[in-house]
């Protein structure tokens, strides 16, 4: 398991720039917002909490289909399905790894763009604890999401009909935390709900992912 | 005699052959009869004539969710029992879902502007129904992106899954996000009854009328797909022939 981890980071890192390639979308998505809504810190703040989590999905959506797609043009993800090790653990590591590529740099770089979009400081940390409770669950979705859609040539558009729903709770309560935080509101509500979320689908897709998985390689 | 005879498609094309013409007739009686007698009622003291949207706003807002239900259990039979009539049925019931799921949502919109001065708000029902019809939406894509059946149907039965246990979180989660205009239920059997007879009768005609509705359309539509699969079968047997 920890081979394929590493094999997964390895390649995001070397081959394709898929690496940061999140982080500057979601760059470009906090550059791009205040053109569009105006650069008043009045107008700004409040809508600061929801635009960094819709980046943070948007941003996570980009490269779901990375996930298994190349894996399964050159054939390791046969040879990973027929290997000893549970298809649902590849499936959970491979989507660690794309945590790890994507969600991780995304949450390191939050506080940088909460400043570009006047979010208040007091709301930075709930910021950074909402995007690492919930961007693993984003991860497992989309793999989930990516599995079933592996087989097909125009996934793309597809995956992003099928992923953007299941995010919705997702994407409710970390909003919803990082409000709550900037008003200096309590907290511990959403925070519990997006937590039980999260593990709840780390515990629970992986066996949809993996059984998806296998009705595509059949 | 069990009801899964009925898992097979020769034996499931005779008996809805049979059934379809009174399904049908029961079907259009009772719908058009709701409806036109929902019409006829008279106008409620504080919403006038807008209230009459409500024959056709909660008949399809009921069947757009018991619509899902079905998709659900068909679904579960195909995975588990691999009977290709319900995975075929689950198939044929999402279009007529979400245009259930569009009729709730623009008639609500219709009524929604006399009576709360908007077209759209963000409440909790109304997006839960968006979101809804965003899940009839990725199923019916799945299943028209997918070339082979069998994996198509595997493949939308697990979306299936994973997208009730979603439909159903985003419903709660939504309750969460926003306190909404929308009334609670007006019909509810703890509760007891807080809508006059003169609109509850022709209410319930509309909502047996909607189900009758959906059940002849179901039945069409999967007569339609054995009839297609069967097609595809003698097709096939022709090219290797």
């Amino acid at each position: 398991m920890l081979a394929l981890l590493t094999r997964d980071l390895r390649l995001a890192v070397r081959a394709g720039g898929g690496f940061g390639l999140g982080v500057a979308f979601f760059l470009i998505l906090s550059a791009l917002v205040p053109f569009g809504v105006g650069p008043d810190r009045a107008a700004l703040a409040p809508v600061a909490p929801g635009i960094l989590w819709v980046g943070a999905l948007l941003a996570c959506l980009l490269s779901l289909d990375r996930i298994f797609a190349l894996d399964h043009e050159d054939g390791s993800l046969d040879l990973l399905a027929t290997a000893p090790m549970p298809l649902e653990g590849a499936v959970a590591v491979k989507a660690l790894a794309h945590w790890i590529t994507t969600g991780l740099p995304l949450v390191l770089a939050a506080p940088l763009f909460g400043v570009l979009l006047q979010l208040p400081p007091v709301a930075m940390p709930w910021l950074v604890l909402s995007l690492l409770i919930g961007t693993p669950a984003l991860s497992m979705l989309g793999a989930f999401g990516a599995a079933l859609t592996v087989g097909l040539r125009r996934g793309g558009l597809l995956l992003s009909l099928l992923v953007l729903p299941l995010y919705i709770p997702t994407l409710i309560f970390g909003a919803e935390i990082t409000r709550r935080g900037a008003e200096g509101a309590a907290i511990v509500t959403p925070l519990v709900f997006q937590a039980g979320i999260t593990l709840a689908v780390l515990a629970l897709i992986p066996f949809a992912a993996a059984a998806a998985l296998r009705v595509n390689l059949r | 005699m069990s009801i899964w005879e009925y898992a097979n498609p020769a034996k499931f094309m005779r008996t809805t052959d049979r059934l379809l013409p009174w399904v049908v007739g029961g079907a259009v009686l009772l719908s058009v009869t709701g409806v036109v007698w929902g019409f006829l009622t008279p106008d409620d003291f504080r919403q006038g004539s807008t209230v009459k949207i409500v024959f056709l706003h909660v008949p399809a807002a009921m069947m757009a969710i018991n619509i899902w239900v079905m998709m659900l259990v068909a679904s579960l039979i195909w995975i588990i029992r691999r009977h290709h009539v319900s995975a075929l049925a689950a198939k044929a019931a999402a279009p007529i879902g979400a245009v259930m799921t569009l009729i709730a949502l623009a008639t609500g919109a219709l009524w929604g502007q006399p009576m709360w001065g908007t077209w759209w708000e963000w409440d909790p029902r109304l997006t839960s129904f968006l979101i809804l019809f965003l899940f009839y939406l990725g199923y019916i894509a799945l299943w028209a992106a997918i070339d082979d059946p069998d994996s198509a149907a595997d493949l939308t039965g697990v979306l299936c899954l994973v997208g009730s246990v979603f439909a159903l979180l985003s419903r709660y989660a939504v309750l969460f996000w926003n306190q909404g205009l929308h009334q609670g239920a007006s019909l509810s059997v703890q509760s007891g009854e807080r809508m006059s007879h003169v609109y509850r009768y022709p209410l319930y005609t509309a909502m047996v009328g909607f189900g009758l509705l959906f059940l002849a359309l179901l039945l069409i539509r999967t007569r339609t797909e054995i009839r297609r699969r069967r097609l595809a079968a003698l097709q096939a047997r022709e090219m290797r022939a």
